[in-house]
Formats: structure tokens, sequence, C-alpha cells
């Protein structure tokens, strides 16, 4: 609304009238289409609904362990492990993508090495490995310092670390480097004018103008490496889905179980959806990036990576 | 990629800023520089010529080994750029070597450079705090001096986005001056510049001439160079075509290409 309008007394929304008769009506344009989907879609949903209501399925037992100690237990050793792998991947992603950015032909190689080995094979393969990397070494040691046998270090929780966290390390580098590459040539330039080392001039310059551009899809990266936690459930590390798999494999009420994690995975999903939201709009403050909205970024989340 | 550096640097570089001899530069299959030759005497205000793609920025970027030069010789106050002379033995710098001689040459941008993420006080102080290991006080004290010192006392709050392209040209010299650079290079300061802001810029660069700075400053404003020039040099096609005094040069020009180039800019 124009605060100079001053003569408009009636709906300030409704056009002014030629004839001085009255507000003259909008007719919006008609949108059967939509209204027959609509209807087509509810119809569906209402069926849909009517299928699992009538399922041999107990709900009350699927709210019932929402709530009980193991699947609490599970839903904290899954935030744990993903927290702690996005850690490890954050640090490994950065040193990776610092050093593809390296003069020095050796560091570049083993990044480029170290991305195209673990982005090339699948994330539940290098699990296994990790877990049973027991049978061809028997024991780890540091020459004369420190030595254990390779089965009480390599426990189900640090074969998932290791598993989930180095993985997630060969993405991060690659969004980092996107990054990288998105800050102004001239910038790295005016720094060395001035006489900034390499490293200055990445960790003062470079990194600071690159994380506006990285903190989107790490957000991301961080969502589905929630949902990829439950992959460690094959290497038997008490998440989530392990919690459910073990109540259920005693009382057979296998449905229920896997709604129960199927709605904490949800609940989680959403809230860091909802704080990826806040963080980036604090981020881009000042700035005229759009943000996606809530309902499409959830949309995004839920969906399964490969087909983002 | 090794370069045979078969000369020695001359016995007169000693007295020169800045001496190129027979620099060549090539990127791939392109040869930019063909041969330069020129020489930079202390506290002169050297201009460069010529027209878009003639190789002045290049030039410019071999000077404080932003580029490495392929053959030739480059020195800056008689030591040779890139290289430390031990004996009769030329060692390549390592890259913080490097980093401590760009110290000494303040560089100025067309497009400005500032850091967007630091404020025009920030900007300046960066270098003395990051590079040179000063103090917050003392370089906030000479920062707020330059800021002074290019009119801009009062913006020293403001991120780069918040002031104009002349305000932003004016910080950026600041930044250069912070190291107390003995040597400035200026790649057409005012070339991205609305018309009105353009003398704010030029203004600066005339006080920091009278005070004595040695400058070497690729412009299309002709009449700076006539006016605070003391030496001007026309490249065309990565070679020095003419060299003079601005204002032999500028009014009369002995090649085709000079006038021609000139017939345009003016
Ligand atoms: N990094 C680079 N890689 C390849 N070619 C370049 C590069 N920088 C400059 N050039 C080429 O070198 C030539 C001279 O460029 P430049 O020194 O910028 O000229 P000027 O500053 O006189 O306009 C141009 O043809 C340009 O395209
Ligand atoms: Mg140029």
């Amino acid at each position: 609304m124009l605060a100079t309008n001053t003569q408009v007394t009636e709906s300030p929304k409704a056009p002014r009238p030629h004839d001085g008769s009255g507000p003259l009506k909008v007719v919006p344009v008609r949108r059967y289409g939509t209204w027959a989907l609509g209807v087509v879609v509810l119809v569906l949903l209402a069926l849909l609904v009517r299928a699992f209501a009538g399922a041999d399925i107990e709900y009350a037992l699927v709210a019932k362990y929402f709530t009980a100690s193991p699947i609490l237990w599970g839903v904290w050793h899954t935030l744990e492990l993903t927290l702690l792998a996005m850690c490890l991947g954050l640090a490994l992603g950065v040193t990776a993508a610092v050093m593809r950015q390296s003069g020095n032909p050796v560091l570049r190689a083993v990044a480029n090495g170290y991305t195209w080995l673990f982005r090339g094979t699948p994330l539940l393969v290098q699990l296994l490995i990790w877990f049973n990397l027991a049978i061809v070494f028997k024991t780890v040691e540091i020459p004369g310092l420190w030595s254990a046998s390779m089965n009480s270090v390599m426990t189900p929780f640090v074969a998932a670390l290791l598993g989930l966290g180095v993985n997630e390390g060969a993405y991060i580098a690659e969004i980092v480097r996107g990054g990288i590459l998105s800050v102004d040539n001239g910038q790295r330039e005016a720094a060395a004018a001035i006489g900034m080392s390499q490293g200055k001039l990445m960790k003062r310059i470079v990194l600071p103008q690159a994380l506006r551009v990285i903190v989107p899809p790490l957000g991301n990266e961080f969502i589905a490496l929630l949902k990829y936690s439950s992959l460690a459930f094959t290497i038997s590390y008490s998440e989530l889905l392990h919690s459910a798999n073990k109540i259920y494999t005693a009382n057979f009420k296998v449905i229920e179980l896997l709604f129960t994690a199927s709605l904490w995975y949800i609940v989680l999903t959403t809230v860091f959806t909802l704080l990826q939201q806040i963080v980036e709009r604090r981020l881009g403050r000042g700035h005229n990036t759009q943000t996606k909205g809530f309902g499409r970024r959830l949309a995004t989340n839920l969906m399964p990576p490969s087909w983002r | 990629m090794t370069t045979t550096q078969s000369f020695v640097p001359s016995v007169h570089s000693t007295t020169a800023m800045v001496q190129a001899v027979d620099v060549h530069k090539s990127y791939g299959r392109l040869e930019v520089l063909k041969g330069i030759d020129l020489e930079v005497a202390p506290k002169e205000v050297f201009c460069l010529v010529g027209p878009s793609g003639s190789g002045k920025s290049t030039f410019l970027r071999c000077i404080n080994h932003l580029e490495k030069i392929d053959a030739g010789s480059l020195s800056v106050d008689g030591e040779l750029v890139g290289y430390r002379r031990v004996g009769d033995r030329l060692h390549v710098l390592r890259d913080r070597e490097v980093a401590r001689k760009r110290e000494e040459i303040g560089m100025v941008f067309q497009r400005f450079n500032l850091f967007p993420h630091m404020t025009a006080l920030q900007n300046i102080m960066e270098g003395p705090i990051q590079v040179r290991g000063e103090s917050k006080a003392v370089a906030r004290e000479r920062a707020m001096a330059l800021l002074d010192r290019v009119g801009l006392k009062d913006k020293y709050g403001a991120y780069p986005g918040q002031l104009s392209g002349g305000q932003q040209q004016r910080v950026a010299i600041a930044r250069a001056l912070a190291m107390q650079p003995k040597l400035m290079l200026f790649d057409e300061p005012t070339s991205a510049l609305d018309p009105e802001l353009v003398g704010e810029v030029l203004d600066v660069m005339r006080g920091l001439a009278e005070d004595g700075m040695t400058m070497i400053v690729v412009t299309h404003e002709m009449a700076f160079a006539r006016e605070v020039g003391d030496a001007l040099v026309f490249m065309d096609g990565g070679v020095v075509v003419e060299s003079g005094h601005p204002r032999e040069v500028l009014t009369n020009p002995q090649h085709a290409r000079t006038k021609a180039f000139l017939g345009k800019v003016r």
C-alpha cells in the first residue's frame, strides 16, 4: 500500500472505481484443474489411510515405544554418532579442500585420491571394511609407545564413527572446494599483495567468505548423515534402528517398531531443518540470497539424496 | 619449467627502483610480454599506457611476483624478483620469502578488491597485524591516520559494500600504504569508477607523488599522466613502443601506433 494514497477510504485492496459507484469486484482466475487434482489426491490418501488402519498394526504400540528407554537410548546414540561423524567429516573435508588448493602436487594428489576413493565406494561397504579390519590387522600399535588388539579398538562405535566421518569428509571436501572457488580471485591477489602467506590468506580471507556458500549444503549433509547413520545397524552399533530391531526380534512387532523409529527420524530431520533455516537466515543477513521455504526444504531433506 | 638466467644484474641497477631487462612472459602459447626493457627511478611517477591486452597488468603483476617471468631479468630496489643470489647462483625464493618481498610493494587494483567481510579500518589493519605482527593499538593508530589522509576518517566502521567506488579505492590505497611500501603499483585505479568519482582518487595519488612515493601507474587518464607523471611508456602487443617524458610523448608522439591510441583515449 502506498503511504501517500490517502484518498481511498474503502478497503485499500480494492481498486478505486472509475464512476464513483463503489469498489469493483475482482474475480480471480478460476483453477478448476487444481481442485479436481486435490480431490483425487484426497481420495487416494483416504484409501491409503484406510488400508493401513485396517491392517494388523497395533498403533498404540508405536506410541508406547516412542518413549521407551531402549528407543530413547537409540535416539541418543544416533545423535551422538551423527554429531561426532559430522565433526570428523568437517575436519577431514576442510583439510582435503585446502590441500587441493595447495601448490604442492603431493598434497593435491593425496586429497584427490581421498575424495576419489571414498566417494567411489558405497558407504555400507566402507562401514563393513572398517568393522572387519581385525581380520587382517590383529593389533594396532604406535611402535614402542602403545599397542592394543584391533578387536578392542575397532568397536562398533569406532567403526561407525570412522566409516561415516571419513566418508562424509570426502563429500564435505567437495562442498568446501566449491565454496573456495566461489571467492573472487581478486581477493587472493589483494591478500597476497600485502604479503600474506598462503595459509593465512586461506584462513583470514578466503574461508570466511566461502562460508556463506558452504553452510547451506552442509546443513543438508548433516541431515542426510542423520539418516545414513542407520546403516551402522549392520555393524551392530546400538543406534535407533538397532534398538528397534532388538525389540522386534523379541516380540515380532516389526512394523510397529519400524514406524516408531521412522517417527523419530522424521522428528529429528524436522527439528534440524528448522535449525538449518535459522542459521541460514542469520548468515544471509544483509545479503540478498533467497532461502528456500520450510516446506520445500523439508521435502528436499526427506527425499533420498539421489533424487535431489 | 626451469628458467635460464644467463645474466647478472648490471651495475647501475642499484640506483633504479625497478629495472626490467628483456622481460618475457607467456601464458601457454600466448606470449604476452615480448622483451620489456625499462627503468623506474626512485621517487618517480612512472606512467604505463597502452591498449587493452597489451600486457600492462601482466607486467605489474610480474613486479610483485604474482606472476613469474619466463626469461629476462626484473629487479626491485637492486634485488632480483623471485630469486636470492648466493655467489654466482640464483636460488628460487620460497613462498614465504616471496610474501615478505611483497610487503614492500603496494598494489592497487582496478576493482579495489577490498575484503568485503571487514570494515574499512579492519581492511587497513589486516596487513600490519597479520603479516607484520604489529600490536592492534599501533596498527589502529596508523590505520586511522591513513584514513584521515585519504579523507575517510569518519568511514572507519563502514563495510566496503556501504562505500562508493571512489571511497573503496581510497581505502584500498590506504590498505597498501599501511605496509609502508617503497613502491606502489596502480593498475587502472580509476577505470571502474563513475566519472565524478575519478577526481577524488587521483587527488590522493597526486598527494602521494608529492610526498615522494615511487609509483608505477597504469592509466588512461592522460591529464594525470601529463601533470603528475615523470616518465611515460607506451606499450602495445607486449613491447615498449615509445617512452619519454609524458608531455613529450603525449603532445608529440613519434610512432603511428602511439598516435592512433592517443587519438582514441582523448
Ligand atoms: N592468467 C592468464 N591466463 C591466460 N592469459 C592471460 C592471463 N592474464 C592475461 N592474459 C592475457 O594476456 C594478455 C595481456 O593481458 P593484460 O596484461 O591483462 O593486458 P592489459 O592490462 O594491458 O589490458 C591478454 O591477451 C590476456 O587475455
Ligand atoms: Mg589490465
